[in-house]
């Protein structure tokens, strides 16, 4: 070490700490690279995803056993069984829709209605309570739902109604229900929470009863945010996969009987692959071309809720 | 309970010698396929276990087809099948140099059941069968079936396609050639059909005789009548042959490589000694003695390849005391 280098290292360091100052750029750099990274990790799986998903079903539709027409517009569906193999998407669309609209009907309303109990009129010390405890069915994992469906919710029916099949569309559909009650009870609660207490006051101020308080101000105040959560809650129970293949059925068919039972598009794939680890061939590809077709479904549920959400946000200062 | 304990009696008597040398056994034995062996192969690992507690044996249910798929590419070991193996499956392992063992475990039936409460039916002819089963069957009611029965929905419950109950079941009911129709709940679990037919009054659903045997107080299962009158699945009944078209012998599938392996090689060796008490224990019915020891004698000597099919690739068929050698 020369003596002549000593005296300038010692300004410097008097004034910044050389050393220092490189090491914590060079931190603060790596750091912002891992948050990218970790950040990007989610958006890269998602184009991989859809890269898969739309390379296989290429594959599906260049196999000589179906067309695009046969595949959206004829309504039988039977890649397994018969003489000739039928790839109409029909069937598997409609059962996702009998169980995804079985389940809105059960969710929408007890999610909402306990959302605005739970922002406008219980008592803090219930919420305390209340609040976890629905958190707590956020948690229980769905193939416990899907037994609680079998073993449950299809005897009970087939007690109260007659014609009930051990599998139908009904039981896996209240039960998937009942699984989507806390994402609109949860994301509702926020939008009527992130509505701000000056016009609850103004309405009170006016002779409102609480009901209309909530109903008639805050409600509408946070529609935006409370029609997102039905519709990310109708997402996930059309994406519901464990539950029907559980509870819902085996056989693909168009039906407007939701006592029977019905194959939905997840319930579809979960049976290809159940029996088939190695798969090849049409069928094993039939599976990527209607997860596409749930993609899309899911894809357009969501935008269309964040689309909502954006549009009719009411914004207060 | 009492099945343990005897299970317990048996083994203990049968594999007292072969203790001493199990225990010292480590590693893993990977069974997969069809999920109407899955009691056997399970009971037997169980079993197993007590012997050889540091080997860890375990048994998938694939169906027949997704097991051999599996097999093929080695990822298996054994692998169970409820029918021989496929000319496909073959040339699949010799393609990939695998070499396999066959053995036969047992005999099955293969019932089919109804609701209990159906009160209609009781005798179903093959024909019959034949008419509810057929693609393109115009069947939707009982009474499409034989006029005399009511006009209550049919509602049919059937193993998938990739289990070999399928396939034996499609071989006898419509031939290689024919398909079964489409609108049918299928799965491979046979614990799903089950819970199906009892949900229902007028199902009608068929699977291994195991299960029915099982399930017997939630099931009801019909006399099969192939031209000689309606014969009652019993284990009497599917040894002697007489409960035909439906029985058939069970087997497994042994990897000629990992055999080579001692916890394979002592696995294979335990299943052969109890495969006929324990198939009895879990609703199947032993094969004859000597099959057993033809099996033995060539597992011992490593004997490759399959017996149901001759060296064109044609398939061999008939009952397994005249073809297993």
């Amino acid at each position: 070490m020369s003596v002549a280098a000593n005296p300038s290292s010692h300004i410097l360091s008097g004034i910044g700490r050389p050393r220092a100052r490189i090491t914590r750029r060079f931190f603060e750099t790596m750091l912002g690279g891992t948050l990218a990274l970790s950040a990007s990790i989610s958006v890269v799986t998602t184009f991989a995803i859809i890269l898969i998903l739309a390379q296989e079903t290429w594959v599906f539709f260049q196999s000589p056993e179906v067309s695009l027409s046969e595949f959206f517009f004829t309504k039988t569906w039977a890649p397994l069984l018969g003489h000739e193999k039928h790839f109409g998407v029909w069937p598997l669309v409609a059962g996702t829709m009998w169980v995804a609209g079985v389940a809105a009907l059960v969710a929408i309303p007890l999610g909402l209605v306990v959302a605005i109990y739970l922002s406008e009129y219980a008592p803090r010390r219930v919420r305390a309570v209340l609040k976890p405890m629905l958190e707590v069915l956020a948690g229980v994992p769905t193939v416990v739902y899907g037994f609680f469906a079998l073993t449950a919710i299809t005897p009970t029916l087939q007690r109260l109604i007659p014609g009930v099949e051990s599998y139908n569309a009904l039981s896996a559909g209240l039960a998937v229900g009942i699984m989507c009650i806390p994402i609109v009870c949860s994301l509702s609660e926020d939008a009527l929470q992130a509505v701000p207490r000056s016009l609850r006051e103004g309405a009170y101020a006016v002779g409102s009863t609480r009901f209309d308080v909530s109903v008639k101000v805050v409600l509408p105040a946070a529609l935006s945010g409370v029609v997102a959560s039905f519709l990310l809650a109708i997402a996930r129970a059309v994406g519901e996969t464990m539950i029907v293949a559980l509870a819902a059925g085996g056989m693909a068919q168009l039906t407007m009987d939701p006592r029977q039972s019905v194959q939905t598009i997840t319930g579809y794939m979960v049976q290809i692959y159940l029996g088939d680890t190695a798969g090849l061939g049409v069928e094993h590809s039939s599976t990527y071309a209607v997860a596409m077709v749930l993609f899309a479904m899911t894809l357009a549920l969501t935008l269309l809720g964040h689309f909502i959400l954006v549009r009719f946000r009411e914004v207060y200062e | 309970m009492n099945r343990l304990t005897y299970a317990v009696a048996a083994v203990t008597l049968l594999g007292g010698a072969a203790i001493a040398q199990n225990t010292r056994l480590t590693g893993n034995v990977k069974i997969d396929g069809s999920s109407t062996v899955f009691p056997i192969t399970e009971a037997v690992a169980e079993e197993f276990k007590k012997e050889a507690p540091r080997v860890n044996v375990t048994v998938g249910i694939s169906g027949t087809g997704g097991g051999f798929k599996r097999f093929g590419v080695g990822e298996t070991d054994l692998s169970n099948a409820s029918r021989p193996i496929k000319k496909t499956e073959h040339d699949a392992c010799v393609s990939n140099r695998i070499e396999y063992i066959e053995i036969p475990v047992a005999f099955d039936g293969l019932s089919i059941v109804v609701h209990p409460k159906n009160t209609w039916c009781s005798t179903i002819t093959l024909d019959e069968i034949k008419k509810i089963f057929t693609d393109g069957s115009t069947v939707t009611k009982w009474s499409d079936v034989r006029p005399e029965w009511p006009a209550r929905p049919i509602k049919i419950y059937a193993p998938g396609t990739d289990s070999g109950t399928f396939d034996y079941f499609k071989e006898v009911v419509v031939g290689d050639k024919g398909a079964v129709r489409a609108d049918m709940q299928v799965s491979e679990d046979d614990n799903v059909l089950v819970r199906g037919v009892t949900g229902d009054e007028g199902a009608i659903g068929f699977f291994g005789c195991a299960y029915y045997f099982e399930n017997q107080s939630k099931l009801k299962v019909l006399k099969v009548d192939a031209g000689k009158g309606g014969v009652e699945p019993t284990p009497e009944t599917i040894e002697n042959g007489t409960y035909a078209p439906f029985s058939r012998p069970l087997f497994i599938y042994v990897n000629k490589k990992s055999a080579a392996r001692p916890e394979v090689k002592g696995f294979v060796e335990f299943y052969l000694k109890h495969a006929a008490e324990l198939a009895a224990e879990v609703g199947y019915v032993a094969l004859p003695s000597e099959i057993y020891a033809r099996a033995s004698a060539n597992f011992k000597a490593g004997k490759t390849g399959t017996q149901y099919m001759d060296e064109k690739g044609e398939k061999i068929s008939g009952p397994v005391t005249k073809v297993y050698k």
